[in-house]
């Protein structure tokens, strides 16, 4: 191996002659055109999925349109509306609790289950699966409708309280008070992905800075907070950052929860979910391209913030 | 191939503290039946509401709102019946569609971001680093900005009530998460192989398909793995694409149920619920570890 390399260094050193010289042009310009080859299928789609229907949305953003007729350019309009939109005031307040609550509660479960988990314990294996499964079970329609069953008035979750003796009969998914619990709490059991990313990374922080420190006779809690948490800060970082992206977008369980209407009155009326019912249930596209536009806007503030308080609390070894 | 991620656990082994002390002392035991307890309980609460739907798909409806328990005096195998022809066609119909888009999207994906990957991981060519932070872009961008004028194209173009906008996409790398994870993995690789394969007067073609793809495994099944999982389970782009019963993936005819039996069968969603899962739970048994390693190389950075 080390002697194929070698040849190839010495290949490239002895590019100097003007006959080597327009070799190598050559072998870079066929670089060149393998490279766009190579990624002609994901140019297309860039173009054509992604890049030209940005750009498409952007400029129906700024109309009335409804499929049938020609959209009709109504300037900022569609924006003005939606500051008197109270349903809008009302999905954007949903969502927002839903990310500022449950994410960090997601993480914050994940991250004490992955401690536990970590110290090289038996039956590792077997807790990780059973934890790991629910985040890839979760996003499914059967997940959402078992959900829907276990809050209702007779649904398991009364059924096990009155095991306890309390005369529970409250119909949580029904109640405007409870609704939105009920999601964040689905959101909460699947921890799993997080989890596993997390022990990845306390997989990787050395051993002897824990010996060290308990020589020193540094305290459990105080070996989590000065070596856990600044070496896994990265970590968390990451994971908050995308789960965050990922809650913004937060859609199926809200639909079928609440059956599609996001009640009961709207307590469950997700960003995604009323977006959805502008551009596909009411076919108000121009209204709807001016939602998803919004959509962007606060993840990217979001994305940003995080970024901005990363460099306070995040700290990137050495 | 040992990723760096397990030869640094390897290395740093096991328990930090035990090290220190000479054997387990009792006050160490305790503390591990204790955490053994909490993860067991954990367990349960977490595992309990699948094992409770799946008895419950065995049992008479109104059982099913009296009973919060797991035994079952008999099994109550007409939920599955009714359930598979509840809909305006049997269920197996909605699980032939789920399984044709999800075999196109696994080939979309493997087609199309290995070779997008294999040109980031490893071809020089111009603005590489501009396309790249592109790529990295489109990651976190909210579908749904592009959601609208996408579905006037393909409703344009009649693609409506077909499995084209589920799958065409999938041909053109639009996931690039799968992009990134692979370049990532590709990155891995000792470039030494190519450069050999290189003098040996291989191109590009030949380096990609005889010395990457063959060495690229458990990338290619981590990304298979995800694909199914993820499709198998969307809900929202079948929701707006596909409208006519006939063409309705798993997700969208067990949403319809709610509205079929006015949400009281629910003995037979459950029976469904419980069809739909068992493709799910069997590819994280069989997947999961490619499915940690997966998650933890594109989340360990």
């Amino acid at each position: 191996m080390s002697a194929i390399s070698e040849l190839s260094t010495v290949h490239r050193v002895k590019a100097k002659t003007p006959e080597e010289k327009r070799l190598r042009a050559r072998e870079a310009a066929r670089d060149n055109k393998a490279g766009y080859l190579f990624l002609l299928p994901w140019l297309i789609g860039l173009v054509l999925i992604v890049a030209g229907p940005l750009i498409a949305s952007l400029y129906l953003s700024f109309t009335n349109y409804s499929l049938i007729q020609a959209p009709q350019w109504i300037g900022l309009e569609n924006y003005a509306r939606m500051l008197d939109d109270p349903r809008l005031l009302q999905s954007l307040k949903v969502t927002f609790i839903y990310v500022i609550v449950g994410v960090p509660l997601q993480l914050v479960v994940a991250l004490a289950i992955a401690m536990l988990l970590n110290e090289g314990m038996k039956g590792l294996a077997f807790y990780r699966s059973i934890f790991y499964l629910p985040s890839m079970l979760g996003a499914s329609v059967a997940i959402a409708l078992i959900w829907r069953q276990m809050f209702e008035s007779d649904g398991l979750v009364n059924q096990v309280l009155r095991l306890f003796g309390i005369p529970a009969t409250t119909s949580w998914i029904a109640d405007p008070k409870y609704a939105l619990s009920t999601i964040i709490l689905l959101h909460i059991w699947t921890f799993g992905s997080p989890m596993v990313i997390f022990l990845a990374g306390l997989r990787q922080i050395p051993g002897m800075y824990y010996e060290a420190a308990s020589v020193d006779g540094a305290s459990h809690w105080a070996q989590f907070r000065r070596i856990t948490l600044p070496l896994l800060s990265p970590i968390i970082f990451f994971n908050l950052v995308l789960q965050i992206i990922n809650a913004f977008q937060a859609f199926t369980q809200a639909f079928v929860v609440s059956n599609g209407t996001g009640g009961p009155s709207d307590s469950t009326l997700f960003y995604t979910l009323y977006l959805y019912q502008r551009g596909f249930g009411q076919f108000q596209m121009g209204y709807a391209a001016a939602m998803a536009w919004l959509l962007v806007v606060i993840i990217a503030a979001f994305t940003a913030i995080n970024f901005f308080f990363s460099k306070y609390w995040v700290f990137y070894g050495d | 191939m040992a990723t760096p991620l397990e030869t640094t656990a390897r290395l740093t082994g096991p328990a930090p503290q035990e090290a220190i002390h000479r054997g387990p002392t009792w006050r160490d035991r305790i503390r591990s039946v204790i955490k053994h307890i909490v993860l067991i309980v954990a367990s349960l609460i977490m595992i309990y509401p699948l094992l409770w739907m799946v008895a419950s798909s065995l049992r008479p409806t109104e059982i099913i709102f009296r009973t919060p328990g797991l035994w079952l005096n008999d099994l109550y195998i007409q939920n599955y019946t009714e359930g598979w022809y509840a809909l305006s066609y049997p269920f197996g119909q909605y699980i032939i569609n789920s399984f044709i888009v999800v075999v196109g999207a696994i080939a979309g994906n493997l087609f199309a971001c290995t070779l997008a990957a294999y040109a980031f991981a490893r071809l020089k060519f111009r603005l590489r680093g501009l396309w790249f932070s592109i790529m990295l872009l489109t990651i976190m961008l909210p579908f749904h900005v592009v959601i609208v004028p996408q579905y006037i194209i393909f409703n344009k173009l009649g693609f409506v009530n077909t499995f084209v906008p589920l799958i065409l996409p999938k041909f053109l790398a639009t996931d690039a998460f799968f992009v990134f994870l692979m370049v990532q993995f590709i990155r891995g690789i000792p470039r030494e192989l190519d450069e050999a394969a290189r003098i040996d007067g291989c191109g590009h073609w030949k380096i990609f398909s005889r010395v990457m793809l063959p060495l690229m495994g458990p990338a290619l099944a981590t990304t298979a793995i995800f694909t199914f999982i993820w499709t198998w389970s969307d809900f929202f782009t079948p929701l707006i694409y596909l409208t006519d019963p006939i063409a309705y993936t798993v997700p969208v005819a067990l949403r319809s149920f709610l509205d079929a039996t006015a949400g009281s069968n629910w003995g037979a969603m459950f029976a469904m619920s419980v069809v739909t899962l068992i493709p799910l739970f069997l590819v994280f048994l069989f997947g999961q570890r490619f499915l940690v390693k997966g998650i933890a190389t594109t989340g360990g950075k």
